[in-house]
């Protein structure tokens, strides 16, 4: 295996919040979305934070390994947007299948073109956001086209590979009931989608918006509150 | 001939009640085996007791008699909290018999028995200290009866004098500049661990028998010194065993005999816990591992029809109601060692057998269920021993109430068990030991941060300039250089284990000779294994230290006096608890090179020198008595506590953190490697069974990589500033400290505040 140059943010040894059992996850640089509730802006930009590669990445895995397998997790590649190092991700993904981990795939599926066949391959489980699924909103929410993504949606439903859905729900962007149910629709025939996650909104943030001298557009919207949650899971479910 | 032998044919269903029928009633149906011969619980314990590997779902809620009892134990308890010491003894010199039955109420109480006439009432025990019992009533609004004291003084010597006449100047300069602090050498050493088991099992006749016939196994020709220390012991234990027959006499109970039911078992090892914790006031006065032991009596009640699971849970509710009322009088100073009132009534539940099947049983479950049903709270210290083969539903039920209460430790048995079998308890926070076979010399632990101060400035104290130990040449160097640094670092932790060890065999000479713990070596054997429990404080800030030397540039700042007193640091450096082998290299051969060192001493009773990697409350005192630190911590500031990463250092999460300190090697740890960590609940998991997932998961993956303990803590750090501002709303709060639990609102401002400001895992 060639290795790859990777640029990334920060890595997390414990996650338990992107993918099954106790994690180790990557959060790469770099993303072509503009959300505007992104909590991670400083991950935005293209080939900063700390420039690394696949090799080196790996030996940290493999040190780790026996713990993530044991806690029944794996690794997680999130971001920023991962797919937009393709090749990274693949390297990745191919070392962590050699040691017997599970990967995980967190992408907001604009790039999903960016992942070939072989890289689905090296995936266990996608975690796809779909923020919005009416494409004028889609686009006000993310600055980016919303086709793509149910692109790459439906590729993933027709490859039958695992999906964990995840939604931000946000008051006032994301919490239309029509909105909820069209979501609910698209989904409805897939049968690879093992799990939905209702996210709710949180401005923590914030802080890193103004660090980076960014004007954050959500400063005064509300989190969602329980009843918000439950009726979005609610519609959101598929039964 | 056989009279009591059913077969029923049709269901092919057997009753062989007769193999059993010429057992006494007390041991009816228990199988039978070496436990009859000989005192020996462990084999008791094998032969008879029923793993479970189920989940919780059969357990029960508090009883309204349960509910009542406590609401009146917990208003006390507010009240204690609110005014301080509600009430004290402070006349008679307590003794396993000298206070007449007490009571919190009487139609209430299913388990009797209070260490003095009243609930919360602290007794007054002088042996360790009189000074210190006499500083301990004064500050809490008490005055030491002036006759009792006088005829005390007058007439009786206590360990802190003993210990005081042997000390030599040396010892007392290492213990006044704070490289060796928290020696039990002012009060009570604690950290034995009585079989109470044996009470039940047994009954007062039988083990007194035993003692007589070890007595006369010493009528050897040649009486030497060992011979007639030992018989000397050996008769005090017989008295002891007198005394707690008569106590529980006092209370209505004949316990010569063994027990007849649970409720008998459960209040007659009650009574034998009493006994100790009247007559010995030890820094941690630890249970054992009774409630599998338990849980053999109950199962027999049940099949008995005699008992149901709401009694079974009610009867375990009221013991445990019990152990969270015990209490000592402490001084302040004493508080600054051991915060919040501990009293470590630490109770090792679960772990493997060497058979391979588990010795979780249902009661395992019911004493986790009293932090449930009573609330959550400081003692007993509950302790579970994990391993991976553990059940999952009780790895489940362990991790759920540890999300929802923050009252359970967690230690590794498939580290200890091939060390000391599948019958030991934890005395404290982290020390292992053989129940009734096994003991320990409490040392308390030495500063390896001061004494890299040390090696750097020649052996002044960087603080007070004195000479404390032996001069070498100080580093000159402008930048330090790591060779010279270690090269010096290691002669002077030689000076450092000599010193340490010959102060501890000293306390312990007198503590036998002048407060010597007779009921609980009574419900030991007659031989049993000794270790010297050595410590060390300050693990992280030194090999942070030592990385920012070899890694960064580090220029020592010298005063007027020629000391260095300052280091300014320049560059980067690993640092402990990310899993940075540049540094946890340095870490896991500090540990090795002291113990190999403490091992080199010759020591009191031929005892085993161990270490602990565990600090308690000890680390902000450490702290404030150490100057500032080649890592950038600054002089008074707290150390991490025990095996901790210092706070704010471990920068990839909770998993590197881990890793860190799973690297520390057991065996040159074998009194223990403590380790806190704390998680904001979110960071666990998005839903209530992710959280149990994966906080199951991630003690399989710490324990799997070697971790040996680990305090788990689960609550957002806004509670606690909400709790300091507002104790009154959080009465029952406890957090995970060092190998203990406490109220939190029991700890000083000062011990809060440093609670809040270490690492929180955050998602």
């Amino acid at each position: 295996m060639d290795n790859v140059t990777g640029h990334i943010h920060s890595v997390e040894s414990a996650g338990t919040l992107d993918g099954p059992g106790v994690r180790r996850v990557i959060f790469l640089q770099g993303c072509p979305l503009a959300c505007l509730y992104c909590h991670n802006p400083d991950a935005r930009t293209f080939k900063c934070g700390t420039q690394t590669d696949a090799f080196t990445e790996l030996k940290h895995i493999a040190r780790n390994a026996n713990f993530l397998k044991t806690s029944g997790g794996g690794v997680t590649l999130s971001g920023g947007e991962p797919l937009s190092q393709p090749n990274f991700v693949k390297a990745i993904f191919a070392g962590c299948k050699h040691m017997g981990l599970h990967t995980a795939l967190d992408t907001s599926g604009y790039p999903g073109r960016r992942a070939d066949d072989t890289l689905l391959e090296l995936t266990d489980l996608v975690l796809l956001d779909i923020k919005q699924i009416k494409p004028s909103k889609y686009k006000v929410l993310t600055g980016v086209d919303l086709q793509a993504t149910l692109d790459f949606a439906q590729r993933l439903a027709d490859l039958n590979k695992p999906v964990w859905l995840r939604y931000v729900l946000v008051p006032g962007y994301t919490n239309q009931t029509d909105d909820l149910a069209e979501l609910a629709d698209f989904i409805r025939p897939m049968n690879n989608i093992e799990r939905i996650d209702v996210l709710p909104f949180h401005n923590m943030g914030c802080y890193k918006w103004k660090a980076l001298g960014l004007d954050y557009k959500l400063e005064h919207t509300p989190e969602p509150d329980r009843e918000q949650i439950e009726s979005a899971k609610q519609a959101l479910s598929r039964v | 001939m056989v009279k009591n032998m059913k077969i029923d044919i049709e269901t092919g269903s057997v009753d062989l009640a007769f193999l059993n029928e010429d057992a006494p009633s007390c041991y009816r149906k228990f199988k039978k085996g070496i436990w009859n011969q000989e005192v020996n619980v462990r084999d008791f314990i094998q032969k008879n007791y029923m793993p479970y590997t189920g989940d919780q779902d059969f357990l029960e809620s508090p009883t309204d008699r349960t509910r009542r009892l406590w609401q009146q134990v917990l208003t006390l308890m507010q009240e204690e909290q609110q005014k301080g010491v509600l009430d004290a003894d402070t006349d008679v010199v307590s003794g396993i018999t000298t206070h007449a039955p007490g009571y919190v109420d009487q139609d209430l109480e299913l388990i009797v028995g209070l260490q003095t006439d009243k609930p919360l009432k602290r007794a007054l025990m002088p042996f360790g200290g009189v000074r210190m019992a006499e500083t301990a009533l004064k500050s809490n609004g008490f005055s030491f009866s002036e006759a009792t004291q006088k005829a005390f003084k007058a007439l009786r010597k206590t360990h802190n004098e003993g210990v005081f006449d042997a000390y030599t100047a040396e010892i007392k300069k290492a213990r006044s500049s704070g490289i060796i602090t928290g020696l039990p050498d002012s009060y009570a050493r604690g950290r034995i661990i009585g079989d109470y088991r044996r009470v039940p099992l047994y009954g007062i006749n039988r083990l007194i028998e035993d003692k007589v016939e070890q007595l006369e196994s010493l009528d050897v020709d040649s009486i030497n010194e060992h011979v007639v220390r030992l018989r000397e012991e050996l008769s005090e234990q017989i008295r002891a065993l007198h005394e707690l027959q008569e106590m529980a006499a006092s209370y209505g109970y004949d316990i010569t005999n063994p027990a007849e039911t649970s409720q008998e078992a459960m209040q007659w090892l009650y009574f034998a816990y009493l006994a100790a914790v009247k007559e010995q006031n030890g820094a941690a006065m630890s249970l054992g591992r009774v409630s599998t032991f338990l849980d053999i009596y109950i199962q027999r009640d049940i099949d008995e029809g005699r008992l149901t699971e709401v009694d079974a849970q009610e009867l375990i509710d009221h013991l445990v109601v019990k152990l969270r009322m015990i209490r000592f009088m402490r001084p302040p100073q004493y508080n600054q060692l051991f915060s919040g009132d501990p009293t470590w009534v630490t109770e090792a539940i679960g772990g493997m057998g060497t058979d391979g099947r588990t010795l979780v049983t249902q009661s395992s479950f019911r004493f986790l269920q009293t932090l449930l049903n009573l609330g959550p709270a400081p003692e007993p210290n509950l302790t579970v021993l994990w391993s991976n083969r553990l059940p999952e539903g009780f790895k489940r039920f362990c991790a759920d109430a540890s999300i929802r209460t923050s009252s359970i430790q967690y230690e590794n048995d498939d580290v200890m068990r091939p060390y000391w079998g599948d019958d030991y308890g934890i005395a404290c926070c982290v020390s292992a030991m053989r129940i009734g076979k096994q003991m320990q010399f409490f040392g308390a632990r030495a500063n390896l941060a001061k004494t890299l101060l040390y090696a750097i400035n020649g052996g002044r104290d960087e603080i007070s300039g004195e000479q404390v130990a032996p001069m070498i040449q100080p580093i000159a160097d402008e930048v330090l250089s790591y060779d010279e640094v270690m090269k010096r670092f290691d002669l002077m932790m030689d000076w450092l284990a000599n010193v340490y060890m010959n102060s501890l065999n000293i306390i312990h000479y007198m503590h036998d000779k002048y407060y010597y713990e007779q009921l609980e070596m009574a419900l030991h054997d007659r031989d049993v294994l000794r270790t010297m429990a050595s410590g060390i404080a300050g693990l992280s800030v030194v090999a942070d230290s030592l990385s920012a030397i070899k890694y960064a540039n580090v220029k020592p700042v010298r005063d007027e006096r020629g000391i260095v007193v300052a280091f300014e640091t320049e560059g980067d450096f690993p640092t402990f608890g990310n899993d940075d082998d540049r540094v946890d290299d340095i870490a896991r051969n500090l540990v090795k090179v002291f113990m190999n060192k403490l091992a080199k001493q010759p020591t009191y009773r031929n005892a085993v020198p161990t270490q602990s990697v565990l600090t308690i409350t000890s680390n902000v005192v450490y702290g404030k008595m150490t100057g500032d630190t080649p890592d950038g911590r600054k002089r008074g500031e707290p150390f991490a506590p025990g095996a901790n990463p210092m706070h704010g250092r471990d920068k990839n999460g909770a998993g590197a953190s881990m890793m860190s300190v799973s690297k520390l090697p057991y065996e040159y740890a074998q009194d223990g490697i403590s380790y806190t960590f704390s998680i904001v609940p979110k960071a666990l998991g998005r839903t209530t069974q992710d959280r149990t997932t994966n906080l199951t998961g991630m003690l399989d993956a710490y324990f799997n990589e070697g971790g040996h303990h680990i305090n788990v803590n689960v609550f957002d750090r806004e509670t606690l500033i909400e709790a300091m501002e507002h104790p009154e709303k959080y009465p029952q709060l406890t957090i995970r400290v060092s190998g203990y639990a406490v109220n939190f609102n029991k700890l000083t401002r000062e011990q809060q505040m440093d609670v809040i400001s270490r690492t929180f895992h955050h998602a």
